[in-house]
């Protein structure tokens, strides 16, 4: 393809600030859960997989949405089945009679088998459906912006930890071809790759290979300078970092104490606030002394606004409409109907869309071919 | 630029020091070759430049080392970082960013650089290592020879004064590590500066030193000099030194180039000389060992082998050479049931590959994975032993008696991961070894080894091939293939594109021809010791004052 051409169809690519994609993929979730109606719930699954094909990078873990996508349908399914199998039933539309058990007294109140309704079916069913939505949701803004690339916009105090969070995110997929390698290994050996012996034999090789792994890891983040030492001076490191731990355990069991009726009230919102002062003290304070800088940080411009709002726009028209008229938003599941369509739900929907038009195109990950030459642990796992 | 002075290194628990009083002086612009055998204190030179010895590792520093004037025991690593940028064995154990670009950028973020000046050198250095191409590229897609250009340039980036590398190219196929080399080549020219590196494959890099440091083992003076006064005197060096050596050349050719020139004599005594053979005898059906036929594996959407066909007999050696990823531990994996073909078959012993488990498959095919350490899970070498005699069952005692043919320097007592990478592998090699499956396939044996255990190996393959072994062996090192294989299989993008005897299929070779042939080409000679059997090194000598004089 020639330069020109290339420029004229993605000049304006960019990466959209990670913080925009989660205030919109909450935002969704929150709307989601506010409704039970399962025709509006379908339409956020839509809304969400059509912005993430149309705004997902070309990398591995842009693919976690479908994993997120299997396991919504599985929760569905097991919500389901508890509802067949332990559930209360509801209604008066029996579909059939599942062998029942006889439980002992003591265990009066759980119930096993029996009569199953549609009712109790559906209301399951849509309630299943809410939780895989929100949980498809997170995994769109998983796929849409990487963890990793979220935390780059933490302030300078939690730097540290970030990367720490980071690196230890980037373990897993590691782990992972770990344990595959070694039983490759006890295969070559003649020995059981399934089991509990093969897991004990597996464990130790895998756990000596994570620690080097993390040895060298560390010794070569620290020979690039990770952690080198501004003019702070070690006392005031030591204030800066207790401060701010105190204050996130503070913000903790304040926000607890708000949720949560019977807690002494000195616990919920003088807490929280004590608790949030104190980090946001401890976080300009270190952003005033910090030696690091940052490599293009992501700006927050016009996409991030019509992003971010977008969310904020469809959660606020789901609140709302539970608000005005929550018969909308129900699905009345005795006797079954079928589901209304509120306007305010629908308009929300429809601006909770708009970013895969708003935001701008993802810059290309790979300018050739998806490499031929791919690394072999790569491919094997 | 780094100075040693009165170095010596101590590990905790160890009764003699790794290093003894080292004097060294590293000077700016040098590209400098770190060599010795695997355990010698190498590396424990390597990481005292930076002060990862002993802050990092432990152990007592005895001496001082400087670098631009700051002394290692008072600055850490960290405080180094703006001064010497360090390359780990394995790259893709240092990234720490999601892509190319943030990677590059890390080190600049830490060292706290102004951000249009890490925009910058970020631009500069997707350049100068030609990453531009991939500048978006998540890392965990790369190929090892891009990681390992990401590697340098993300510690380039900071602008270091000092390069240290250790073994950049160990793990790449014979190209990528050109293009590595091309490009430190270009770093001390064009920027100067200071290259130190470790690296076994001599006959990689031994061309590009200004200067070379021998590091003996055991505490024992180190052996500082050009590449030509270390290289004349070195109880081990590449191909075509020894040619040189042994033909009397001076100045001694240390590049392929330099024995070209000075080898036309040679070649004119090799004309009419009938060429060294390999091939022991005809095979027939009974020999074959393995088959796979129109063998195709695929991972998702792409394909690791296409229709690949091809057998190895008893009492040969064959080497399966190809690029990082062209499908070589694919082909390997099938062969002993680990990866199953989407069609075609692959037949192992005369079984379906994939049905092989157990005793079964240990009686009838051993593999050595390419990090033989995998293959071992006991605390000590002689439990190590009795389980292997136990999987394989066989008389107890085996293995070990195996083993103590093949390193007898290995005591029962020692943990498996305290040996040396190349005792490791000689341990592996005799825990599969232990079955006598009649084919025995090795992925990338000599990643790490030095040269004493890399001729030890070669050895070994050799004579199981005597003893009517089949060996098959995946490797970059062109050297070991034209040592021991009769057989080349060369494979590109998992299709088989080349299938010969040796010297067939590397002579013409750009990439898979041995220093000697690229010598002496078009002459099939592939190893110094052909070419001594064929013409004997007294006539050799008596033409040398020839040889010499036909340079100019």
């Amino acid at each position: 393809m020639r330069p020109a051409l290339h420029l004229g169809s993605r000049g304006s690519a960019r990466w959209l600030h990670p913080g925009a994609w989660w205030v919109w993929a909450l935002g969704l979730a929150t709307a989601a859960s506010r409704t039970l109606n399962p025709l509006l719930l379908v339409l956020v699954i839509a809304v969400a997989g059509t912005v993430v094909s149309a705004r997902k990078p070309e990398a591995p873990w842009a693919r976690s949405f479908m994993f997120f996508a299997k396991l919504g349908v599985a929760i569905i399914i097991v919500r389901v089945l508890v509802q067949l199998v332990f559930g209360a039933a509801i209604g008066t539309t029996r579909l059939f009679t599942l062998p029942g058990i006889d439980l002992p007294d003591w265990m009066a109140g759980v119930r096993l088998g029996g009569p199953v309704m549609l009712e109790s079916l559906l209301l399951a069913l849509y309630d299943g459906l809410r939780l895989a939505t929100i949980i498809m949701c997170v995994g769109a803004a998983n796929s849409l912006a990487s963890p990793s690339r979220l935390l780059k916009s933490v302030p300078a105090a939690l730097y540290e930890i970030g990367v720490s969070v980071v690196v230890a995110l980037t373990f897993t997929p590691q782990l992972i071809s770990d344990v595959l390698r070694v039983q490759s290994a006890r295969h070559l050996r003649g020995r059981a790759t399934r089991g509990p012996r093969a897991i004990a034999g597996a464990a130790m090789p895998v756990l000596e290979g994570a620690l080097e792994r993390s040895v060298t890891l560390a010794a070569a983040m620290d020979s690039r300078g990770y952690g080198r030492r501004g003019p702070m001076s070690i006392r005031q490191r030591r204030v800066n970092a207790s401060l701010l731990t105190i204050g996130l355990i503070a913000a903790c069991i304040g926000t607890y104490g708000l949720v949560s009726a019977g807690t002494p009230w000195f616990l919920s919102a003088p807490m929280l606030a004590a608790g949030l002062g104190s980090s946001l003290l401890a976080i300009t304070w270190s952003a005033r002394n910090a030696v690091r800088t940052r490599y293009r940080p992501d700006p927050w411009w016009a996409p991030e606004w019509a992003v971010s709002g977008a969310g904020l726009a469809v959660a606020a028209c789901f609140v709302s409409a539970a608000w005005w008229a929550p018969a909308g938003l129900e699905t009345l599941v005795d006797p079954p109907t079928w589901p209304a369509l509120p306007a305010l739900a629908v308009l929300g929907l429809l601006l909770a869309l708009t970013p895969a038009i708003t935001a701008p195109a993802v810059p290309r990950m790979f300018e050739q071919r998806p490499a031929h030459r791919m690394p072999e642990l790569g491919v094997a796992a | 630029m780094i100075r040693f002075e009165h170095v010596s290194i101590t590990y905790p628990g160890q009764p003699a020091p790794v290093l003894r009083d080292v004097n060294l002086e590293l000077l700016e612009g040098e590209l400098v070759l770190v060599v010795g055998r695997t355990g010698s204190g190498k590396s424990s030179l390597l990481q005292a430049i930076n002060g990862l010895v002993p802050h990092f590792t432990g152990g007592t520093l005895q001496g001082r080392v400087l670098v631009d004037g700051r002394d290692t025991r008072t600055h850490p690593p960290r405080e180094l970082a703006d001064l010497v940028g360090v390359v780990p064995q394995d790259p893709a154990s240092g990234f720490v960013a999601d892509t190319v670009e943030e990677e590059l950028a890390f080190g600049m973020e830490c060292l706290g650089l102004a951000p249009d000046v890490m925009r910058r050198r970020v631009e500069e250095t997707l350049d100068l290592l030609g990453l531009a191409g991939i500048r978006n590229r998540p890392l965990l897609t790369l190929s090892a020879g891009q990681q390992q250009r990401v590697a340098i340039g993300a510690v380039l980036a900071a602008h270091p004064r000092a390069l240290v590398l250790d073994e950049p190219t160990s793990a790449l196929d014979p190209g990528a590590a050109e293009e590595i080399l091309a490009a430190l080549q270009r770093l001390v020219h064009d920027l100067g500066i200071t290259v130190v590196m470790a690296e076994h494959r001599l006959e990689r890099v031994v061309q590009y030193a200004d200067r070379i440091v021998v590091v003996p083992g055991d505490a024992k003076e180190l052996l500082i000099g050009t590449p030509q006064e270390v290289m004349r005197k070195a109880p081990i060096a590449p191909p075509v030194v020894e040619l040189g050596r042994i033909a009397g050349w001076t100045p001694l050719p240390l590049s392929v180039r330099d024995a070209r020139r000075a080898a036309a004599p040679l070649r004119a005594l090799l004309v009419g000389q009938p060429p060294p053979l390999r091939v022991a005898r005809e095979h027939d059906a009974d020999d074959i060992l393995v088959q796979a036929t129109d063998l195709t594996v695929r991972y998702g959407a792409h394909s690791a082998l296409r229709a690949v066909t091809m057998a190895v007999h008893r009492g040969e050696v064959v080497a399966l050479m190809g690029r990082n990823g062209a499908g070589k531990s694919t082909l390997l994996n099938a062969m002993v049931g680990l990866h199953t073909g989407t069609s075609g078959s692959i037949r192992t012993n005369g079984k379906d590959a994939s049905s092989l488990k157990g005793a079964e498959l240990l009686h009838s095919v051993g593999l050595v994975p390419q990090v033989p350490g995998d293959l071992l899970e006991a605390t000590t070498v002689a439990d190590e032993c009795r389980t292997a005699d136990r999987d394989a069952q066989v008389e107890a005692g085996t293995t070990r008696a195996l083993l103590a043919l093949l390193a007898p320097e290995i005591h029962d007592s020692t943990h498996p991961r305290d040996l040396s990478e190349g005792q490791r592998l000689l341990l592996a090699l005799a825990v599969v070894l232990a079955a006598r499956p009649p084919l025995l396939l090795l992925d990338e044996p000599t990643r790490g080894l030095d040269y004493p255990t890399k001729i030890r190996l070669a050895a070994v393959l050799s004579e199981l091939a005597h003893a009517g072994h089949g060996v098959l062996l995946a490797t970059h090192d062109v050297e070991l293939a034209a040592e021991v294989a009769t057989r080349v299989i060369v494979i590109a993008e998992g299709e088989i594109v080349a299938d010969g005897a040796t010297a067939d299929v590397v002579v013409a070779s750009p990439m898979f021809a041995p220093q000697v042939a690229k010598v002496l080409a078009p002459h099939p000679w592939l190893t110094v010791s052909d070419v001594i059997a064929t013409i004997g090194p007294l006539i050799l000598r008596s033409h040398a004052p020839i040889s010499g004089g036909a340079v100019g």
